[in-house]
């Protein structure tokens, strides 16, 4: 199944473009997602940072298990304000 | 009203938006982009949002002051993109019957939107930039800032 996997902020420099589609297998967590997408991108791994998990665009836990087309995006600390 | 805007915020909108009938105080807060943090001189501040959740987000935190205190009405924006030096990168305004409610309201919103809004501001200062917040082995730095507002 395929997941669509956004990125913003210093996550998306780090990629190189704000969205990318992964194919991954039925099961898979977002947080086993988020190991993939590190290996595809080295450069992720040297983000030293808590992450937060948002799917669908509701925070989510990293054990929450994915369905096709979800929407994910990896959340750096906020800022706002 | 709740949402992430590219353009300058108009204070006047939000104060028409939440001024109500039954409202004895309007309190608003205006964030502005200040020229230096921790010692450095800060040219300009890029502000970057997940729009769509963003504003979900702040709907929400709009929901939970309307559960904690008793408020009328609540607008609040962001805006995003370069935000130059000295101008209103967020306006938060409440409306209550009392102004003890809407002072408390609109503090609770804007520490919220600190912690749980999925904005990211840029500071571009004189020799470098930086994503606040995600400093490499400055995990804090963002309640850092909270405090220094």
């Amino acid at each position: 199944m395929k997941v669509r996997v956004k990125f913003f902020a210093i996550l998306r420099e780090r990629v190189g473009t704000g969205e990318v589609t992964k194919e991954i297998g039925e099961g898979s967590t977002v947080r086993e997602l988020w190991e993939a997408v590190k290996s595809d991108y080295p450069r992720l791994g040297q983000v030293e940072m808590r992450l937060l998990y948002a799917v669908n665009r509701d925070y989510v836990n990293g054990d929450y298990v994915l369905k096709d087309q979800d929407e994910v995006v990896f959340i750096p600390p906020v800022s706002g304000g | 009203m709740f949402r992430v805007t590219q353009k300058a915020i108009d204070l006047g909108e939000l104060v028409r938006f939440v001024t109500d009938p039954e409202a004895g105080a309007i309190v608003t807060f205006i964030g502005t982009t200040r020229n230096n943090n921790e010692g450095r001189r800060v040219i300009g501040l890029d502000y970057e949002a997940y729009p769509e959740m963003a504003e979900k987000e702040l709907a929400r935190l709009g929901e939970e002051a309307k559960k904690r205190w008793t408020i009328q009405r609540m607008a609040i924006v962001h805006r995003i993109g370069p935000v130059p030096i000295a101008e209103p990168s967020v306006i938060i305004a409440v409306s209550a019957a009392h102004r003890h409610d809407a002072f408390e309201a609109g503090r609770f919103a804007i520490e919220e939107i600190k912690k749980s809004v999925p904005i990211w501001k840029k500071e571009i200062f004189e020799g470098g930039e930086v994503w606040i917040g995600t400093q490499s082995g400055q995990p804090l730095n963002i309640d850092r800032e909270v405090r220094q507002r």
